[in-house]
C-alpha cells in the first residue's frame, strides 16, 4: 500500500475563485492510501515547494498528488521536487484542476465537485506507479537546415560559428532565397545583395558548412540527438567538382525562350542557366524541361564549349543518407497566386504586378537594368498605384485570413523610392491599416507622406479595368472624403499576402512536427518557447513559422541556432522513461504494434520459449528499442493481445483512473 | 411608423456587422455609388452603431441594384447588399402595412411566375 500525500494548489485565485480548495483536500484526505492532504496559495513557489519535500520526509510519504496546473506546465517542477526529498520523480502525479476545471466552469459547486474526482483519479493512478529511471541516449553532432534562405543561411552561420558541422539543404540551385530578389532593405534602404552576398559566400567557405543545393529532404527517421535524414541530390546535368562557373554555356546554349524565375518570368534564361551573378555555389544548372540534348539528344553545345567538361548528360538523381543530432526547419514563404482576384485585372494586364515583381524591375540586375519600365509598353509610369492587404486578412475564402505584416513597410518603401527616383510621377497607396511596429519603421512610413508627399488614401481598390489607351482604370473607394475614386494609372501594383512555401506541409510529415490550419510550423509555446517545435530536436527558423520581415527572421534564426547549439553541446540526452514494453509472453507476434509505430522503435525476432511439458518451442516476439520509443502509446492500442503497454501509463493504471471517475 | 430595430435588421439579413474590418472594398466596387447618399460601407457602419433613421428615410435603398458586387469581394463575408436588402424589407413591409397571409397565397399561384418569387415574397412581407 502506497503512502500519499496530496497537495491542492489555489494558483493565487486561478483556482480558488471557482474551486473550494479546503473542502477538495479534506474530501481527498480520506481516500484510501492518504495519509496527508493539505493546500496551499502557490505550491509551485519555493515555500509550496518545501512543504512538499517536509511531507514526504515527515509522513513517509511514497507517492505525491498534487492538484494544480496542467502538467505541461509544471510536472517537471514537481518531480524535482520529489526527487530532492529522496521520492523517485516518477512517482508524482498531476490532477489538472485548473485547465480542465476552475477555468472551464462558472458554478462553484460543480467546479468542487470535478476537482474532488480528478483528484481521486490521480490517487487511483499512483497507487499502481512505480519507480522509473530514465536511460540516455547519444547525440550525433551535426545539424542539419532546410532551407538556405537568410533564416538557413544566418541559423548555418551562427551552429558553424559554435564549432559544430552543419549541412543546408536547398531545393534551387543556389542558396540565398527570396531575399536575392528584393532590391533594397527597409527601413535604412541598404541593398539587399550588399548585406546578403557576404553571407551566402561565408557559408560556402565556412569549413563546417556544407551545402546541398538544388536538394531535397526525402525521409527523416529518428528522434531528438539521433536522425538519420535522406537527401535527394537532383541531377543538374553539371559535375559541380569540375563547374568553375564561367558561364559560357549559358551564353551559348541555343534554347533562349526560358521563362527566368529568378526575374519571375519577366525576362528569359537559357536552358543551361546560372541564376545569377553571385550564386553560390556558381555552378550551371541544365533545365531538363527544356534542354534539346534531353529531350531528344539533338544539341550538345554547353558541352563542346565547356573547357572543365563540367556537362553530364547522363548524371542521375543521388539519394545519400546522413545523421544528424537536430534539424532546423527554413522553408521560407511565397506570395500567393492571384487567380481569386480577378477584379484586380493581374491576368488580363502586364501593367498590374505584384510587390515582388516591382522589386525586379526596380533591381540592376533586374529584366530592365533597374529601370523603373512599364512591362507592356517599356514606357515610364508616370502614374502608380499601390494596393495593400491583397488576400491578406481575407476570412472570404480567397485569401489568407492573417496580416502579412511585410507589405505595409515594402510599400512604403517602394512608395519612397518611386518618388525618390521619378519625382514626376505620382503614387497612390491604398491602405486599410498601416501597420508599422518596429524600430524605426513607423518613422520611415512617415517620411515616404512628408517628405516624399506620397499620397496615402484610406480605402480599398475595387475594380481595375485596362483601357483602350494603355492605362488602367482604377476604381477605388477613399473613405475619409467618403467618394468614390477613379484614378488613371499606367502601373498596378498589389501586395499580394504571402503563405508558407508549398514543401512546408510534407517535410512536417516527415518530421512529426505540427502546424497550423496555415500551413505554418507551430512553435513549442508561442511566448515561451518561439523557435522549437514540439518535435523534440526540430527547430524553427524564419517564415515557415510565421510572416515576418528580415531582422525578425535573422534574430529568430540566431535564436534557433542557439537552441541547437545548446543541444549539440551536451553528449548524451536523457530518455523519456515512459516509454513501450512487451510481454513476451503474451505476445502473439502479429506486427500490428510495429506498423504502427511512427518512430520505427519495434523490432521482431524469433525466440525460444521452455514449455510447461518441458519442450521448447520458437515464437516470434516484438522487443521495444527503448531509446528510439517516444512513448506515444500507438502500439498499446494497436495490440491485439494486451502485450503492449506503457510503462507509467499502463492499461491497468488508465482502468483505474476511469473506475475512481466513474464511483 | 413603428420603430425598426437594429436586431431587425441583423436578424433578417443574417449579417454579423462586427464582421466588417473597414477596409471600403465594397464602396469601391459598387457601381451605383455616385447614385446612392449613403454607400455600402456607410450601411454596416450605421446599422452597426444603430443608426437606422437616415438610412430608413434615404432613396438610396432603392439605388441599390443588388449586384452583389459587394458581397463577392468583400474579404471579410460581411455581405453589404443584404444589409441594404435588410432595410429596404423594414421599410417596404410597413409601407401601407400590405402584409403577404398565408392564404392568399393560392390567388397568386400563376404559370409563369416563378414559385421562388412567391416564397421569397412571402418570406419578405409576411407580418
Amino acid at each position: 500500500m502506497q503512502r500519499i500525500g496530496v497537495f491542492v494548489c489555489w494558483c493565487g485565485s486561478n483556482i480558488a475563485a471557482t474551486v473550494d480548495v479546503e473542502a477538495v483536500s479534506e474530501a481527498l484526505k480520506s481516500e484510501p492510501g492518504v495519509v496527508f492532504s493539505t493546500n496551499y496559495q502557490y505550491m509551485c513557489s519555493e515555500a509550496g515547494q518545501n512543504m512538499i519535500k517536509d511531507a514526504i520526509k515527515e509522513h513517509n510519504l511514497t507517492g505525491v498528488v498534487i492538484c494544480s496546473c496542467s502538467p505541461r506546465m509544471h510536472e517537471a517542477t514537481f518531480r524535482k521536487t520529489v526527487q530532492g526529498a529522496g521520492l523517485n520523480p516518477y512517482m508524482v502525479e498531476i490532477a489538472n484542476i485548473r485547465e480542465q476545471c476552475s477555468w472551464i466552469h462558472k458554478d462553484k459547486q460543480t467546479g468542487t465537485e470535478k476537482a474532488i474526482i480528478l483528484g481521486k483519479a490521480a490517487i487511483a493512478k499512483v497507487h499502481l506507479n512505480a519507480p522509473l529511471t530514465a536511460g540516455e541516449s547519444p547525440v550525433v553532432k551535426r545539424a542539419l537546415v532546410i532551407g538556405g534562405g537568410i533564416a538557413g543561411i544566418q541559423t548555418a552561420l551562427d551552429i558553424a560559428e559554435a564549432g559544430f558541422d552543419v549541412d543546408i539543404v536547398e531545393t534551387k540551385p543556389t542558396i540565398g532565397g527570396k531575399m536575392t530578389q528584393i532590391d533594397k532593405t527597409f527601413p535604412t534602404l541598404d541593398c539587399a545583395a550588399c548585406i546578403l552576398t557576404p553571407k551566402m559566400v561565408d557559408c560556402a567557405q565556412n569549413e563546417k558548412i556544407h551545402i546541398y543545393s538544388y536538394s531535397e529532404v526525402t525521409a527523416v527517421k529518428g528522434f531528438v540527438g539521433n536522425f538519420t535524414v535522406s537527401i535527394k541530390k537532383k541531377a543538374r546535368y553539371v559535375d559541380t567538382t569540375k563547374c568553375t562557373g564561367c558561364g559560357v554555356c549559358t551564353e551559348k546554349c541555343p534554347v533562349k525562350n526560358v521563362p527566368n524565375e529568378f526575374n519571375l518570368g519577366m525576362n528569359n534564361r537559357r536552358a543551361i542557366y546560372i541564376p545569377f551573378a553571385q550564386a553560390v555555389p556558381k555552378v550551371a544548372t541544365i533545365d531538363a524541361d527544356y534542354c534539346n540534348m534531353l529531350k531528344n539528344g539533338k544539341c550538345g553545345v554547353c558541352s563542346k564549349v565547356c573547357t572543365a567538361g563540367a556537362i553530364d548528360y547522363k548524371q542521375q538523381d543521388e539519394i545519400i543518407e546522413e545523421r544528424y543530432g537536430a534539424i532546423v526547419a527554413a522553408t521560407g514563404f511565397n506570395p500567393i497566386k492571384l487567380d481569386n482576384f480577378d477584379e484586380f485585372a493581374y491576368s488580363q494586364s502586364k501593367d498590374v504586378i505584384t510587390s515582388l515583381e516591382f522589386e525586379r524591375l526596380t533591381n540592376a540586375a533586374g529584366p530592365t537594368s533597374g529601370q523603373l519600365l512599364r512591362p507592356s509598353d517599356g514606357k515610364h509610369p508616370h502614374t502608380i498605384v499601390f494596393v495593400q492587404c491583397v488576400g491578406s486578412r481575407d476570412t472570404s475564402g480567397c485569401g489568407k485570413p492573417y496580416c502579412s505584416k511585410i507589405c505595409c513597410m515594402y510599400t512604403a518603401k517602394h512608395a519612397m523610392l518611386t518618388r525618390e527616383k521619378y519625382p514626376d510621377t505620382d503614387v497612390y497607396v491604398f491602405y486599410i491599416d498601416v501597420r508599422t511596429p518596429g524600430k524605426n519603421f513607423d518613422e520611415f512610413y512617415r517620411r515616404a507622406v512628408e517628405d516624399y508627399n506620397v499620397h496615402y488614401i484610406k480605402g480599398m481598390v475595387g475594380k481595375v479595368a485596362p483601357r483602350a489607351d494603355g492605362t488602367l482604370d482604377v476604381q477605388a473607394s477613399d473613405l475619409i472624403s467618403n467618394e468614390q475614386l477613379h484614378i488613371s494609372a499606367d502601373l498596378v501594383v498589389l501586395a499580394a499576402a504571402i503563405e508558407p512555401d508549398k514543401s512546408a506541409r510534407p517535410l512536417a510529415t516527415m518530421l512529426t512536427a505540427s502546424m497550423d490550419t496555415n500551413d505554418f510550423f507551430t512553435e513549442a509555446h508561442a511566448k515561451l518557447r518561439p523557435v522549437e517545435s514540439p518535435t523534440a530536436g526540430v527547430f524553427l527558423s524564419g517564415t515557415c513559422q510565421g510572416p515576418k520581415d528580415i531582422p525578425e527572421t535573422v534574430s529568430q534564426a540566431s535564436a534557433a541556432a542557439a537552441k541547437v547549439i545548446g543541444l549539440l553541446c551536451k553528449d548524451k540526452l536523457t530518455c523519456n522513461p515512459c516509454v513501450a514494453h512487451s510481454d513476451e509472453m503474451l505476445c502473439n507476434g502479429c506486427s500490428s504494434c510495429e506498423k504502427v509505430c511512427p518512430y520505427g522503435a519495434i523490432t521482431y525476432s524469433d525466440k525460444e520459449f521452455r514449455m510447461p511439458d518441458r519442450t521448447t518451442a520458437i515464437r516470434r516476439v516484438a522487443a521495444v528499442n527503448e531509446a528510439v520509443c517516444q512513448g506515444c502509446g500507438a502500439c498499446t492500442v494497436a495490440c491485439p493481445s494486451g502485450a503492449m503497454d506503457l510503462k507509467g501509463f499502463s492499461n491497468k493504471q488508465i482502468m483505474a483512473e476511469v473506475d475512481a471517475i466513474c464511483k | 411608423m413603428s420603430k425598426v430595430t437594429k436586431e431587425q435588421v441583423l436578424r433578417s439579413s443574417g449579417v454579423n456587422v462586427l464582421k466588417c474590418m473597414r477596409c471600403g472594398k465594397c464602396s469601391a466596387t459598387c457601381p451605383s455609388y455616385d447614385e446612392m447618399e449613403y454607400h455600402p460601407h456607410q450601411f454596416v457602419y450605421m446599422v452597426e452603431k444603430g443608426d437606422l433613421e437616415p438610412l430608413l428615410n434615404s432613396d438610396s435603398i432603392y439605388k441599390c441594384l443588388s449586384c452583389y458586387a459587394c458581397v463577392e469581394r468583400c474579404p471579410r463575408g460581411v455581405e453589404p447588399a443584404k444589409v441594404v436588402e435588410g432595410i429596404r424589407n423594414a421599410v417596404l413591409r410597413q409601407s401601407g402595412m400590405n402584409h403577404i397571409k398565408a392564404e392568399n397565397i393560392p390567388e397568386m399561384l400563376d404559370e409563369d411566375l416563378p414559385q421562388q418569387a412567391i416564397v421569397s415574397a412571402f418570406r419578405k412581407y409576411k407580418r
